[in-house]
């Protein structure tokens, strides 16, 4: 097979994303300090949105807010898809919560003399 | 060994789970039914230009109210994790370095245009590529400043947790007039739709967005307090 029908059947945003939830996916499993494996999990995420935005995309279409380049009436037929970009909204904010919960969680047992290591909370480990 | 096998057989079998998306899956060709219904009737029923302020605060507007909820179970558990007494810290605190002289400059100068800058997004969250997170995430950075510019310094918890409670109970109450004036609960057209485009438009969505970012600006101002673990 051709190496340029190779690189045109690569979709870039999707493929830097699979990349991305790869590497967070090697820290959460990989790695044993809990800071660096909250961290990988708001990588990880990343890499999800990152996918979940190219499903949405189509290619030579505007962003879906009406102004000159679309109007009501030729909005369906020039915009990108809104309901992932929707999602992906959502998954940041819940993201940002859940990754200052599990830092906090991380802080509080560093600060009641515990390790940061996984490997030192018996039903962590493995 | 036998972990270092089953973490690269694990991150092997994600990347084969990943690889129809990645690779010739291509990009659809038109939207979805669902995603053109939405384009084609949110600018007309609701008077938004942004579509996904319109699928976000309105559509599914009732997904926001549980994520804004999520929010504040979130700030709610990382203050309740990080006080002094909780964290094992002597009463006596130590004393933190001052910040440098550009440092404080800088915030005074910044604060509030940055605070400028987060209402205006969530103003025109239904206008522009903004919203009521994305201004309160703002809002927090002008917060975030000034906690680093005077370390010793105490976020004003009353005011905060006012703000956060006042515009919470807006943002229902304006989903229940939209359940009795209008057809369903956070339904918008409480408020006429007006012309799209114009700032005052698309019935009570602004609104419902600027309290959201009002909520979202408070609520990560008290995570970032809380960070600063300075909390009684």
């Amino acid at each position: 097979m051709n190496i340029l029908e190779f690189l045109a059947g690569i979709n870039p945003v999707a493929a830097s994303g699979a990349i991305v939830v790869l590497i967070g996916l090697w820290g959460i499993l990989a790695r044993p300090n809990l800071f660096k494996i909250a961290i990988a999990f708001t990588i990880m995420e990343t890499g999800v949105n990152l996918i979940i935005l190219s499903v949405g995309y189509i290619r030579g279409r505007t962003a879906p807010i009406l102004d000159s380049a679309a109007d009501a009436a030729t909005a369906s037929a020039r915009m990108t898809d809104p309901v992932p970009q929707a999602l992906v909204l959502t998954a940041i904010v819940i993201g940002l919560a859940v990754t200052a919960l599990m830092l906090s969680y991380a802080v509080r047992l560093r600060a009641g003399g515990g390790a940061s290591s996984i490997e030192s909370y018996g039903e962590e480990k493995w | 060994m036998m972990r270092k096998i089953l973490v690269i057989l694990a991150i092997v079998g994600f990347a084969v789970v990943l690889l129809p998306l990645a690779y010739q899956a291509g990009v659809q060709p038109a939207p979805g039914a669902l995603a053109t219904e939405y384009l084609e009737k949110a600018p007309a029923e609701l008077g938004t230009a942004n579509v996904v302020t319109a699928i976000v605060v309105s559509y599914r507007g009732f997904d926001t109210l549980g994520e804004v909820a999520v929010l504040f179970a979130a700030t709610a558990g990382v203050g309740a994790l990080l006080t002094r007494k909780r964290l094992g810290l002597a009463s006596t605190r130590e004393k933190r370095m001052p910040a440098t002289e550009i440092l404080r400059t800088a915030t005074r100068f910044l604060t509030s245009l940055l605070i400028l800058f987060g209402v205006y997004i969530f103003v025109h969250g239904h206008l522009t590529p903004g919203g009521g997170f994305q201004g309160g995430v703002v809002i927090a950075t002008a917060i975030l400043l000034n906690l680093l510019a005077e370390p010793e310094s105490h976020l004003a918890h009353g005011v905060m947790t006012g703000v956060e409670a006042l515009s919470g109970a807006a943002y229902v109450t304006l989903g229940l007039l939209g359940a009795f004036l209008a057809w369903g609960f956070l339904d918008p057209r409480v408020l006429p739709a007006g012309s799209i485009g114009a700032l005052v438009s698309a019935g009570t969505v602004p609104l419902i967005y600027s309290v959201i970012g009002l909520k979202v600006g408070a609520e990560l101002s008290g995570i970032l307090d809380a960070l600063k673990g300075d909390r009684e």
